[in-house]
């Protein structure tokens, strides 16, 4: 069975690392906040005991007030999964760092956020509309897309 | 001295024999060398993610049918286990064990579509493809005797199955797990030391274990670059700790390893049918399930081993009568992120051979 790692005994080694870097934390999630979002998923790859080298899968919630952003990860040599989240409040131009220099896992799946969310992964080496072509007005997964 | 040609850009499909449904890759070229490719996606973009928010929570799993429309019943379970992880509903045994035979059964038959087509882009022409038909007709008609369909079962409901099986699909069922593994030494006769596939898949087209880790890669994929990784025994679900089998594992990770890791997946899943079915225990098949599923607020992603790899659904419950949010994790799209770095530098052909060796579903990929 994959472990599911506590968010609040991750948060705990990460404020130690990373002050300030936290939003929220809970039994199976924790909540960074966008500016320290490359910073914690490196730390949280690269370090040993953790080893989260396997990206499940990126998604987006609108939340209206908010988007949140969703990191599924799992380490396949410890076998245990964490839910990473951040939150974007910018509803004009949302912005987010890319990680695909981390897991290029997440290169599609970037992509498709920003064609139906209208998120900009900044860093993202080919961030344009994958499903839906150039030009489309709007991102339809957005909740008041009309 | 190595010739050089001014680089050419050359679009394939979206409608092409060889791209599986509507698919498209724009290739620039050097010759017959593959440069550099870009997949394009979207021409069967139906926006199901989208649709899920407006339905109840039964009302999706029908559309749930349509995205790897070879591999419905995989798509029906993963998809009722995130519905049952987020509203806390316990299944039945009865209904455990024939949804983990309904899973393997069309595990089989998805992988004979896989097999088959990959070796039609190898340029046997239909040929090896007409026999894999034969065995999955075989499958096709036990599903039909459970689910009254062909392709799109909705038979694994949330809180079991539709309907207890019909008194005929034992029998068939053993007639069929007893003639299949001669089905498949047939094929390994036929191909697996024959010279052309040899030649065509050998050393193709390598993914190496760091770098199919990195892209996320799962299913055969992933396995055949070496990856003992099978979400069946990593992260049970269903009553699949119950079961004895083996992870076939590639070593190279090339196109005949992801090949090879298929056949041998053929007969792991005969494995576990044959231990469920002796199993079987009687009972209802139906946990009681109210028409409009409320569950509570809060989320659940639930994941199975799919024939192509990892897929899992992502729901976000406000405790109304449909989800906020469905988000599905579909393992073509994302088997697809390494197709890049494994052709270049191989020619046009291999190309389709390479592409063909990865196996995707169009219907899952856009979505």
């Amino acid at each position: 069975m994959t472990a599911v790692l506590s968010g609040k005994e991750i948060a705990r080694q990460l404020t130690e690392k990373f002050p300030e870097s936290i939003i929220e934390s809970g039994q199976d999630y924790l909540v960074v906040k966008n500016e320290s979002l490359l910073a914690v998923a490196a730390f949280l790859k690269d370090t040993p005991e953790l080893n989260f080298d396997y990206l499940n899968f990126i998604t987006a919630v609108d939340y209206y007030h908010y988007f949140e952003v969703v990191y599924r990860l799992s380490s396949l040599e410890h076998n245990h999964s964490l839910v990473l989240k951040t939150h974007c409040a910018d509803r004009e131009n949302p912005a987010l760092p890319s990680v695909t220099g981390l897991w290029q896992g997440a290169d599609f799946q970037e992509r498709e956020i920003y064609d139906l969310m209208g998120i900009n992964f900044e860093g993202h080496p080919n961030m344009k509309r994958i499903f839906l072509w150039e030009g489309f007005a709007g991102h339809p997964m957005r909740k008041d897309f009309r | 001295m190595a010739l050089k040609t001014e680089p050419f850009v050359l679009n394939m499909g979206p409608v092409h024999p060889s791209t599986h449904g509507v698919f498209r890759m724009r290739t620039t070229l050097d010759g017959e060398v593959v440069v550099d490719i870009e997949p394009i996606f979207g021409y069967l973009h139906r926006g199901v993610e989208k649709l899920a928010e407006q339905r109840t929570y039964t009302g999706i799993i029908p559309l749930t049918d349509r995205l790897d429309y070879i591999s419905s019943m995989n798509n029906n379970l993963a998809y009722c286990l995130a519905v049952e992880k987020l509203a806390g509903i316990k299944v039945p045994e009865r209904a455990e064990y024939l949804r983990v035979i309904m899973a393997e059964l069309q595990r089989i038959a998805a992988f004979l579509i896989a097999v088959g087509a990959f070796l039609n882009d190898c340029g046997a022409f239909f040929t090896p493809f007409m026999y894999m038909f034969r065995e999955r007709e075989k499958i096709v008609d036990l599903l039909e005797m459970v689910s009254g369909q062909r392709l799109t079962y909705n038979y694994i409901r949330v809180g079991g199955v539709s309907q207890d099986i019909p008194e005929e699909f034992l029998p068939a069922l053993r007639t069929f797990v007893a003639q299949m593994p001669g089905f498949i030494d047939e094929y390994d006769r036929l191909l697996m030391q024959n010279e052309i596939l040899l030649a065509r898949a050998k050393g193709v087209g390598i993914l190496t274990r760091e770098q199919a880790i990195n892209c996320a890669a799962s299913g055969p994929v992933l396995r055949a670059s070496g990856v003992k990784w099978d979400i069946r025994q990593a992260d049970p679900y269903s009553i699949y700790d119950r079961f004895e089998f083996d992870i076939p594992t590639g070593t190279v990770g090339d196109c005949y390893d992801r090949y090879r890791v298929r056949v041998a997946e053929m007969r792991q899943s005969l494995r576990i049918i044959q231990q469920a079915m002796t199993q079987l225990p009687p009972g209802p098949v139906k946990a009681a399930v109210p028409h409009l599923i409320r569950p509570p607020v809060g989320e659940a992603y639930a994941h199975l081993e799919a024939p192509k790899g990892e897929l899992g659904f992502y729901l976000v419950s406000d405790n109304s009568i449909a989800p906020y949010r469905c988000h599905i994790r579909p393992p073509s799209l994302i088997n697809l992120t390494a197709l890049r770095d494994m052709v270049r530098g191989w020619k046009v052909a291999d190309l389709i051979v390479i592409f063909g060796s990865i196996d995707i579903t169009v219907g899952e990929i856009d979505r």
